[in-house]
């Protein structure tokens, strides 16, 4: 049977793409733009730090899974303990024709979801038990279908390696401090290693920050596009804004001692633990606000109707 | 998915393979000479149903599709839903009229394919039955246009007949192309046409 001239129902969003593109080609250039810097200022040293701070980010990529899991008190879960979150996701896989991950579930009464690993056979998605009592099976459903669009669309490792330029930043920072108070008491001549004493932490202080604003931007940009391959496969996009509305409106009543706890954390989530009230809190949070989200989904619950 | 589908994170909706399930009749024929299990001449499909007039719409062409045969003596469609919010029509013929039930599940398929669902079908079932009442279905993941077969235990309970299940994958692999990754045989408790 021919397929072609077949339509899809799912319009491409260009404009999302694009902004996404610019981002990470933007990351990218200042990467090259620090890594010239450090060669430059460091000359025969540079071989080293990159080797360390090289070494924690291939642990912290290879271990995610679980690293994430312990931290969130996330245990693996079977069929016969939760049928209904098996099911959904065997269906959800099923429909997706990905692997099926493992499933976890943290006890925990704020309700969150999170999906990690490094590659779609090994993830795990985990929700905790508040989020289980909170939402129907439909919301449950278009909740997983966005941890899901997480694992094939390799979110972990898209934000791992852009994230990896703030951690570099911040050990140069730090190492550069450290070897500046130690190279005082010795030869303090040279004049171009003192230059470079001043320049790298000034440096990698500014990267930093650029660093971390554009990975925010783009984890904000990566949710956005969950959030419609989400609702793209379950044909739904009403239920996973019934659920948005639900996870954030409670996330909101919750005390704080628990959303500290939870912040490191919240890239991996599905709703931020803390909410963005102004523009300026938007700027730093790792998802996009409430709002934005309710509005792309009603444009495809739209593009659905007719 | 492709690379850079992945890094722009727009995953594309998988397309069907709908061709496969006209293998059936042949494998009923190896089913019932080498296990004794015969057709129950009940068969389903089932999908994800999406929100909006357009595909209730759809849904309604499918149902007078199916039941245009009705008059003439024909079975109408069962439609339900299942506990985890998926659509499932079923559709009844005589055991002996295999071929027919193949076209009416190939007739759900071509038509949400035809409007522009075909990504949300998820699986089609054709029961079988065999004289200790042991219920068995051939399952069909359209997403990898391959089957598993399905036996839950007749004592009741959600139990899983394994043995069977890959005595019928040894036995079929002639027949139909069947699903090789064991991970993806999820059971389906309860659906209409076991």
């Amino acid at each position: 049977m021919s397929t072609s001239g077949q339509h899809s129902r799912f319009a491409p969003d260009r404009g999302l793409t694009g902004r996404m593109v610019t981002t990470m080609f933007l990351i990218g250039l200042v990467y090259v733009g620090f890594t010239g810097l450090l060669i430059v200022l460091l000359r025969g040293a540079w071989p080293l730090i990159v080797l360390i701070s090289g070494g924690l980010f291939v642990a912290q990529f290879w271990f995610s899974d679980k690293i994430t899991e312990r931290a969130m008190g996330a245990h693996e879960v079977t069929a016969e303990q939760y049928p209904q979150l098996h099911g959904t996701i065997d269906r959800l896989c099923a429909l997706a024709d990905m692997p099926k991950p493992r499933v976890a579930v943290a006890v925990n009464d704020m309700p969150n979801a999170f999906a990690t690993g490094r590659k779609p056979e090994k993830s795990v998605v985990c929700v905790t038990t508040g989020l289980l009592r909170r939402l129907d099976p439909e919301e449950l459903e278009g909740v997983l279908a966005h941890e899901l669009s997480h694992v094939a669309h390799r979110d972990v490792a898209v934000m791992t390696i852009a994230g990896f330029l703030g951690v570099l930043a911040g050990a140069m920072t730090r190492i550069a401090l450290y070897g500046g108070m130690m190279g005082g008491n010795r030869n303090s001549n040279d004049s171009n290693a003192a230059i470079a004493m001043i320049i790298i932490p000034l440096a990698s202080m500014v990267v930093y920050a650029l660093s971390f604003l554009l990975t925010r931007l783009l984890s904000r940009y990566r949710e956005l596009a969950a959030d419609r391959a989400a609702a793209q496969l379950t044909g739904r996009p009403s239920a996973l804004a019934s659920a948005l509305t639900k996870v954030t409106g409670q996330i909101a009543a919750i005390p704080s001692k628990d959303l500290r706890q939870a912040q490191p954390y919240n890239a991996f989530y599905f709703a931020p633990a803390l909410s963005a009230r102004d523009a300026a809190t938007q700027l730093f949070s790792t998802h996009p606000s409430l709002e934005q989200r309710l509005a792309q989904l009603a444009k495809i619950s739209g593009e659905l109707g007719h | 998915m492709g690379f850079l589908d992945a890094l722009l994170g727009r995953s594309k909706p998988v397309k069907p393979d709908l061709d496969q399930l006209f293998g059936v009749p042949s494998a009923a024929l190896t089913l019932e000479a080498a296990a004794g299990f015969r057709p129950t001449g009940l068969g389903s499909v089932c999908f994800a149903a999406v929100e909006g007039g357009a595909f209730a719409e759809v849904e309604r062409q499918v149902r007078a599709l199916l039941d245009a045969d009705t008059p003439s003596g024909g079975v109408p469609v069962e439609a339900s839903q299942d506990a985890y919010g998926y659509s499932w029509l079923l559709a009844r013929h005589s055991p002996e009229q295999l071929p027919e039930l193949v076209n009416d599940l190939h007739a759900v398929n071509s038509e949400l394919e035809g409007n522009g669902f075909g990504p949300q079908l998820l699986c089609s079932l054709v029961g079988f039955r065999n004289e200790a009442g042991q219920p068995l279905a051939l399952v069909y993941l359209y997403k990898r246009g391959a089957f598993y077969p399905f036996a839950p235990m007749p004592s009741g309970g959600e139990k899983r007949n394994s043995p069977l299940e890959l005595q019928v994958r040894a036995m079929l692999g002639n027949d139909l192309r069947l699903e090789q990754d064991l991970s993806r045989w999820f059971p389906v408790w309860g659906a209409p046409g076991l």
